[in-house]
C-alpha cells in the first residue's frame, strides 16, 4: 500500500501570496495513498530538507510529492535528500504549484483548486512510481581528436596531458593547419609557425598521443564512452618507420616546381611526391597519386603501379637501403578503434571569392576579378607572401611579374554580411588580420600605400582596438569608409572602383596588388562529416553547440565535442579556449570508470516465451528515434537460431524523449517514470 | 554563369517586337535582323498593334503605365499566339520580362493592370534578346557560312540591360559575359576583351544630357580601341547610337582620334552569311565599317 | 537639423517602402552602389546618400535632389548590392514622387522636359514619332540647333520618318495614359 507524503512549499510569497498553502495541505492530507501533508515556508531550505527527510523515516514513506517550484530548480535537491533518508529518489517528485500556477494566475481561489488537482495528480502517479536504479555505463579512457590544427593538438595535449591516451586523426599530411600558413599573429605580431611548432612537435611525440595524418574518419558508431571509429589511412605510398625525410626524392621529382601547392595556395609549387612545408609535422613525403607520372600512366594502362616502368626517379633517388622508403604498392588501411569521447576540430575553408562555380554553397564574385587577374590576391595568398618560408620569402612581391607594389588596397568583407552572395553572417577575423596585413605591408615596403575599404571595423578583443589604430595612426594604414564595386585591369595596374560614404565620394585607385578578405566557410564536406558524428549543424554547416551561451563546446550527441572554427568563424585565442574547454569536458567524462545516466529510459517489455514480447519487430520505433537508441535483439532458441526480433532499447544512448513510445503500434515500449499507467492516473485525477 | 535560356522554339516562326528605335533612327537594325532571319528561312511575325514600351521616360515617371504599357504588348502577343518574341532593344525585352514577373507574382496586381489595358493576360509570353537569338539559331548559321567574317576583331559590348537586373533578364553573367563572344566566335570573327564591356554609355541621355554620354562613352569606345578591336559589336540601339552619332563630338571633346565602327551583331551575323551591305544597312551609320579586303 | 519625433518623416519613408517592397532598413550604407555609379560624378547627393535620405525619412532633400534625375537607370547598383535593395527602383519611385509633389530639382529640367516630350508622342500615337516629340522637347528646351546637322545627315539616309504613324489602338493608349495618371 502507499504511503505518500505531500510537502507544500510557500516559497516565501512566491506561492503564498496567490495559493492558500494551509489548505492546500489539508485538502491533500485526504487524497488515496497520503499518510502525511504539511505546509512550509522553505523546503529547499536546509530546516525544509530534514523535514521531508525526517517524515520520510517517520512515517515510513513510500512515496514523496513536492509542490513547490519547477522541477528544473530543485528535482536533485529533492531526490538526493530522498535518497538520504533511504527513499528511492525516483520515487520522490515534484508537482509545480508556482511557475504552473502562483506565478501565472491572479484568482486566489482559482489558484488554490489548480494547485490542489496539481497535486492530485501528482500523487495519483507517485502511488504508481517504480524504484529505478541509475544506469551505468563504462566508459573508455580513450579520446579521439578529429583534426590536427591548433585546436585539435590544444585538445589533444590537454587530454595526453591529464594521462589519457589520444588518437589525434589529421586529414593533410602534417598537422598545423591554417595556423601554420600564417605569417604572423595578431595582435601581438608574434610569428605563427615559431609559436606552433613546438606544440606540433610535442603533440606529435607526446607518448600518450597516436597521430595518424594522411587519414579521415571513415565511421563512427556507438555511444557516449563507448563509441568506435574506423580510421582511413590513405596510402602515402612512403614507408614512414624506414623514411627520415631527407627530401631527396622531392628534389628527384619530374613534376617538382610544376603544380600549385595547397599550402602556399596556389603561389608556390611543389612535386608529386612533396612535403607540404619546411616545418611539416611529421617532416616526411606523401606522393600526390592524382598528379604522379607513374601512377598516373598504371591506371591508364589498367596494371599494378609496381609493374609499370614510368618515372620512379623519387624511387631511384631515396638513399635508404637496403629497401627503399617509397612503396608505390602501399593501399588503404583501416584502423579500428575504441574510444570514449570524441573531439571534432576540423577547422575552416575560405570563400574563394572567384567566379561563380556550379555546386557552390555561396555565389560567386565575379566584379573582383579574383580568377582573372594573379594580383588580385585573398588574405591566405597574402600570409604567404608574407611568410619568411614562404614562396617569396617574406618578400611582398606581385605574382604578376614579381615586382614589389607600391600601392596596395585590401577589401573587407568580400562574401561575408553579404546576403546576396548567399552569406547572413561576419567572419569575425578579418578585421583584425587586415589591419595586421597592412602593417605588415608597410612594414616591409616603407613607401608603400596601403588603403583600407571597410564597412565597419571589428576589434574587439584585448589589445584588438589598439592594434587597429596601430595601423591607422602609426604605420599610414588609410581606411576608407565604402565598399569596392569593382576591380579591373588597366595595363600593369589594377583599377579599383570604391566608394568613401563619410564624403559621399567615388574613390578610384589604380593599385598594384589588392588582397581581398574573404569569409571563413565551413569545410565544403562539413556536413557529411557531421553526419558521421550524428553532430547537428546550422545553414552556413557550421557545427550546432548544444546551447549557445552555456554549453559551446558540447554538440547534441553526449560524447561528442566541438572545438575551433569548425563551430564557427573564430580566431586562435578562441581556438585555444574552446579547445581546452573541450578537453576539459572530455576529462569530467574520463574522471569516472563509469557513467551514470538518469534512468528514465525507453523499454521493451518482455513476456514469457513463445511470445517473448509484445513487440512484432516492426521497427517503427527505430526509424522514429532520434537518438539512434534502438537496436535489433535477436530472441535465440538453445540452439541458436532466431526465433523473434525484437526491438531493444540501449541504456546508454537513450535520451528518454519519448518517440518511440508513441510511435509504436503494440504499445511494446513504456517510458520509465512515465509510463502509460503513471500518466493515465494523472489524467483520471483531474 | 547563367546560361543563356533555351528557349523551346515551336515552329520557325517567331514573334517580333522591334519597338520604336528599330522603326525609327535605328532603322538598320532593323533591317539586318529581318535580313538575316530570311536568309536563315526563319519567319518574324511582328506583333500586329503594338506600342511604345515607354522606355525611360516610362519607368522613371510613372511605373503603373510602364507596366501597362508592356502588359498590352505581352497580351497582344498572347492572343497572336506568339509565345516567344524577339525583342532586339534590350530596354524594351526588360521592360516586357519586367512586367511579365510583376503580374505573375501579383494576382491583384494583374487584376488592376488588366482593367486599366481593357485586356486580359494569362502568361506564357517570353521576350528574348537578339544574342539569345542567335544562340539559339548557332546552328542553322553556323552551316551557312564559309569564311564568315574572316577573323574580324570585335570588341563585344553589352551596356547594361542585356545582363542586368540579373533577376529580372535572367540571361548570361552580369560581371563576365560571353554570350556575344559565342556568337562572334561562331561567325568566325576574333572576340577581344575589354573591361568596359558592361559600363554604361549613358543610355537615353543622348538628347537630354549629352555631357553625360560623351563622358561614359569615350571611356568604352578609348578601352575598345586599346584592347585592339576593329569594331565594336553591339545588341543595343542606344548603345549604337551613343558610341556611333557622338563619336565625332567625343572625338572633338577629347581631342583624340577613336573611328571605330559601332555595328550590330545582326550586321555582323548577315555579313558572315554573305549578306550584301546595302541590305544590312551598313551604309546608315555615322562611323562607316570599311569593306573587307577579300 | 534632423528632428526624429516628427512623423512627416517616418510617413514619407513609409510610402517610398510601400511603393518599393521593401525596407529602407536593408541598406547598411556600405557604399558599393556609389563605388560602382556611372552617374555618381554628376550627382548632388551619392546613391548611397540618397537611401540615407529616405532611411531618415528627409523628404525635401530625397525628392529635390538632382541624383535622381542624372541616374542612368543602369542597374548596377541594384546588380551588386549586397543586400539586394533595389536602388534602381528606389530612384524609379523618387522621380515619381517628386514629380507628383511638384518638387523636381530645376537643374534637370532638360531631363524632365525629355521625358515629357517622349510621353506625349506615345500618347498621341501609340508610339513615338521622333521628330514629333524631339521638336517638343527643342521648344521646351529651347537646345533648337542641337543635333541639327545629324539630323540633316539622317533624313538624307532616310532614317527619320517624315510622318507619324498611330497604332488602331491608340485610343486605348489615351484611356491607360489617362488612367495611370489618375491619383
Amino acid at each position: 500500500m502507499s504511503r505518500i507524503g505531500v510537502f507544500i512549499c510557500h516559497c516565501g510569497e512566491n506561492i503564498a501570496a496567490t495559493v492558500d498553502c494551509p489548505r492546500v495541505a489539508r485538502e491533500a492530507a485526504s487524497m488515496p495513498g497520503v499518510v502525511h501533508s504539511v505546509d512550509y515556508e522553505y523546503l529547499c531550505s536546509d530546516p525544509g530538507q530534514s523535514l521531508i527527510k525526517d517524515a520520510i523515516r517517520e512515517h515510513r514513506l513510500s512515496g514523496v510529492v513536492v509542490a513547490s517550484c519547477s522541477p528544473r530548480m530543485h528535482e536533485t535537491t529533492f531526490r538526493r535528500a530522498a535518497a538520504e533518508a533511504g527513499l528511492n529518489p525516483f520515487r520522490c517528485e515534484m508537482a509545480n504549484i508556482r511557475e504552473q500556477c502562483s506565478w501565472v494566475h491572479a484568482d486566489r481561489e482559482q489558484a488554490t483548486r489548480k494547485a490542489v488537482d496539481l497535486i492530485r495528480m501528482m500523487v495519483h502517479k507517485v502511488a504508481r512510481n517504480e524504484s529505478l536504479c541509475p544506469i551505468k555505463v563504462p566508459v573508455n579512457k580513450t579520446a579521439l581528436v578529429v583534426g590536427g590544427g591548433i585546436a585539435g593538438i590544444q585538445a589533444a595535449l590537454d587530454i595526453a596531458n591529464a594521462g589519457h591516451r589520444v588518437i589525434l586523426v589529421e586529414r593533410e599530411p602534417s598537422i598545423g593547419g591554417h595556423m601554420a600558413q600564417l605569417s604572423e599573429t595578431f595582435p601581438t605580431l608574434d610569428c605563427s609557425q615559431c609559436i606552433l611548432t613546438p606544440r606540433m612537435v610535442e603533440a606529435a611525440s607526446h607518448p600518450n598521443i597516436t597521430l595518424h595524418v594522411y587519414s579521415e574518419i571513415e565511421s563512427l558508431t556507438g555511444f557516449i564512452g563507448n563509441f568506435e571509429v574506423k580510421i582511413r589511412n590513405k596510402a602515402k605510398s612512403v614507408d614512414l618507420g624506414l623514411c627520415t625525410g631527407c627530401g631527396a626524392c622531392t628534389l628527384a621529382c619530374p613534376l617538382a616546381g610544376r603544380i600549385g601547392n595547397e599550402f602556399d595556395r596556389g603561389l608556390g609549387k611543389r612535386g608529386a611526391v612533396y612535403i607540404p612545408f619546411p616545418q611539416a609535422v611529421p617532416h616526411k613525403p606523401v606522393i600526390d597519386r592524382a598528379k604522379c607520372l607513374r601512377f598516373q600512366a598504371a591506371q591508364k594502362k589498367g596494371i599494378p603501379v609496381q609493374d609499370c616502368s614510368v618515372c620512379g626517379k623519387c624511387a631511384d633517388a631515396c638513399p635508404i637501403a637496403p629497401r627503399k622508403a617509397i612503396d608505390f604498392s602501399q593501399e588503404d588501411v583501416i584502423i579500428t578503434e575504441k574510444v570514449g569521447a570524441v573531439v571534432i576540430a576540423t577547422g575552416y575553408e575560405l570563400y574563394t571569392g572567384g567566379r561563380p562555380r556550379p555546386g557552390d554553397r555561396y555565389a560567386g564574385c565575379g566584379e573582383y576579378g579574383y580568377d582573372d587577374y594573379p594580383d588580385v590576391i585573398n588574405g591566405m595568398q597574402f600570409e604567404r607572401l608574407a611568410s619568411a618560408s614562404g614562396p617569396t620569402q617574406g618578400r611582398i612581391l606581385r605574382p604578376s611579374d614579381g615586382l614589389e607594389p607600391q600601392t596596395v588596397v585590401f577589401v573587407k568583407c568580400v562574401g561575408s554580411r553579404d546576403n546576396a552572395k548567399g552569406f547572413t553572417y561576419c567572419s569575425k577575423v578579418c578585421c583584425m588580420y587586415t589591419a595586421k596585413h597592412a602593417m605588415l605591408y608597410r612594414h616591409k615596403v616603407h613607401a608603400g600605400r596601403a588603403i583600407v575599404f571597410y564597412m565597419d571595423v571589428r576589434s574587439p578583443g584585448k589589445g584588438f582596438d589598439e592594434f587597429v589604430r596601430r595601423a591607422i595612426e602609426d604605420d599610414d594604414a588609410c581606411y576608407i569608409r565604402g565598399r569596392v564595386s569593382k576591380i579591373t585591369r588597366e595595363g600593369g595596374k589594377l583599377l579599383v572602383q570604391g566608394a568613401d560614404t563619410l564624403s559621399g565620394e567615388q574613390v578610384e585607385v589604380m593599385a598594384d596588388m589588392v588582397v581581398l578578405a574573404t569569409a571563413m566557410t565551413a569545410r565544403h564536406d562539413a556536413d557529411e562529416l557531421a553526419r558521421k558524428f550524428r553532430a547537428a549543424y546550422d545553414k552556413d554547416c557550421w557545427l550546432t553547440e548544444a546551447h549557445p551561451k552555456l554549453r559551446p563546446v558540447e554538440s547534441a550527441t553526449a560524447g561528442v565535442f566541438l572545438a575551433g572554427a569548425c563551430q564557427g568563424p573564430k580566431d586562435i585565442p578562441d581556438s585555444v579556449a574552446q579547445a581546452s574547454a573541450a578537453a576539459g569536458k572530455v576529462l569530467v567524462l574520463f574522471s569516472s570508470d563509469e557513467l551514470q545516466r538518469e534512468p528514465l529510459v525507453a523499454r521493451v517489455n518482455r513476456t514469457a516465451p513463445p511470445q517473448y514480447s509484445t513487440c512484432t519487430g516492426c521497427f517503427a520505433c527505430k526509424a522514429a528515434c532520434p537518438a539512434g537508441a534502438i537496436e535489433v535483439e535477436d530472441i535465440t532458441d538453445k540452439a541458436g537460431n532466431t526465433v523473434k526480433s525484437v526491438a531493444r532499447v540501449n541504456e546508454g544512448v537513450c535520451q528518454g524523449c519519448g518517440t518511440c513510445v508513441a510511435a509504436c503500434r503494440s504499445g511494446s515500449i513504456e517510458l520509465c517514470g512515465f509510463t502509460d499507467e503513471q500518466v493515465f492516473a494523472q489524467i483520471d485525477a483531474l | 554563369m547563367t546560361l543563356p535560356n533555351q528557349t523551346p522554339r515551336s515552329t520557325c516562326t517567331l514573334g517580333y517586337y522591334p519597338g520604336c528605335a528599330l522603326h525609327g533612327t535605328s532603322k538598320e537594325y532593323d533591317i539586318s535582323v529581318r535580313a538575316v532571319a530570311a536568309e536563315l528561312g526563319q519567319e518574324l511575325r511582328e506583333i500586329e498593334d503594338w506600342n511604345c514600351c515607354g522606355a525611360s521616360a516610362g519607368h522613371s515617371t510613372n511605373r503603373k503605365l510602364a507596366a501597362c504599357l508592356s502588359l498590352r504588348n505581352l497580351a497582344l502577343a498572347r492572343q497572336q499566339n506568339l509565345k516567344t518574341v524577339l525583342t532586339p532593344c534590350p530596354l524594351c525585352s526588360k521592360q516586357l520580362l519586367s512586367a511579365a514577373a510583376e503580374v505573375a507574382a501579383n494576382p491583384q496586381v494583374r487584376s488592376e493592370a488588366e482593367q486599366t489595358i481593357e485586356m486580359s493576360f494569362g502568361g506564357g509570353v517570353r521576350a528574348i534578346n537578339y544574342i539569345q537569338y542567335c544562340t539559339d539559331s548557332l546552328d542553322a548559321i553556323s552551316s551557312r557560312i564559309g569564311e564568315g567574317l574572316r577573323g574580324l576583331k570585335a570588341a563585344c559590348y553589352y551596356g547594361c540591360l542585356l545582363t542586368r537586373p540579373p533577376k529580372v533578364v535572367q540571361f548570361d553573367d552580369a560581371e563576365h559575359p560571353t554570350s556575344m563572344e559565342n556568337v562572334v566566335r561562331a561567325l568566325k570573327g576574333e572576340p577581344v576583351e575589354f573591361s568596359c564591356k558592361t559600363d554604361c554609355c549613358g543610355g537615353g541621355f543622348t538628347q537630354s544630357h549629352p555631357e553625360a554620354v560623351l563622358r561614359l562613352s569615350r571611356k568604352i569606345l578609348e578601352n575598345a580601341k586599346a584592347a585592339g578591336a576593329e569594331v565594336i559589336a553591339v545588341a543595343c540601339p542606344m548603345c549604337q547610337v551613343n558610341l556611333d552619332m557622338r563619336q565625332a563630338a567625343i572625338e572633338k571633346r577629347y581631342g583624340i582620334s577613336l573611328g571605330l565602327p559601332i555595328v550590330y551583331l545582326s550586321q555582323l551575323a548577315g555579313l558572315a552569311l554573305g549578306i550584301d551591305r546595302k541590305k544590312l544597312g551598313l551604309g546608315l551609320h555615322f562611323v562607316s565599317m570599311p569593306e573587307r579586303g577579300a | 537639423m534632423l528632428t526624429l519625433h516628427d512623423t512627416t518623416a517616418a510617413e514619407f519613408r513609409a510610402a517610398v517602402e510601400a511603393s518599393l517592397g521593401q525596407k529602407a532598413a536593408l541598406c547598411y550604407q556600405c557604399g558599393k552602389c556609389t563605388a560602382g555609379c556611372p552617374m555618381a560624378w554628376d550627382m548632388d547627393l551619392s546613391p548611397n546618400q540618397v537611401v540615407h535620405a529616405v532611411q531618415l525619412g528627409m523628404r525635401e532633400k530625397a525628392l529635390r535632389c538632382k541624383s535622381i534625375w542624372v541616374c542612368a537607370s543602369c542597374e548596377t547598383c541594384s546588380t551588386r548590392c549586397p543586400k539586394d535593395f533595389d536602388l534602381a527602383r528606389t530612384m524609379d519611385v523618387l522621380r515619381q514622387m517628386s514629380l507628383e509633389a511638384k518638387m523636381a530639382c530645376p537643374e534637370a529640367h532638360d531631363i524632365i522636359d525629355f521625358h515629357r516630350s517622349f510621353l506625349n508622342s506615345i500618347r498621341r500615337h501609340g508610339r513615338t514619332h521622333e521628330p514629333e516629340f524631339i521638336a517638343e522637347y527643342k521648344l521646351r528646351s529651347l537646345h533648337f540647333f542641337q543635333d541639327a546637322w545629324n539630323a540633316v545627315w539622317m533624313a538624307l539616309r532616310g532614317k527619320i520618318n517624315p510622318l507619324p504613324r498611330s497604332i488602331s489602338g491608340k485610343a486605348a493608349i489615351r484611356r491607360i495614359f489617362d488612367r495611370c495618371r489618375e491619383r
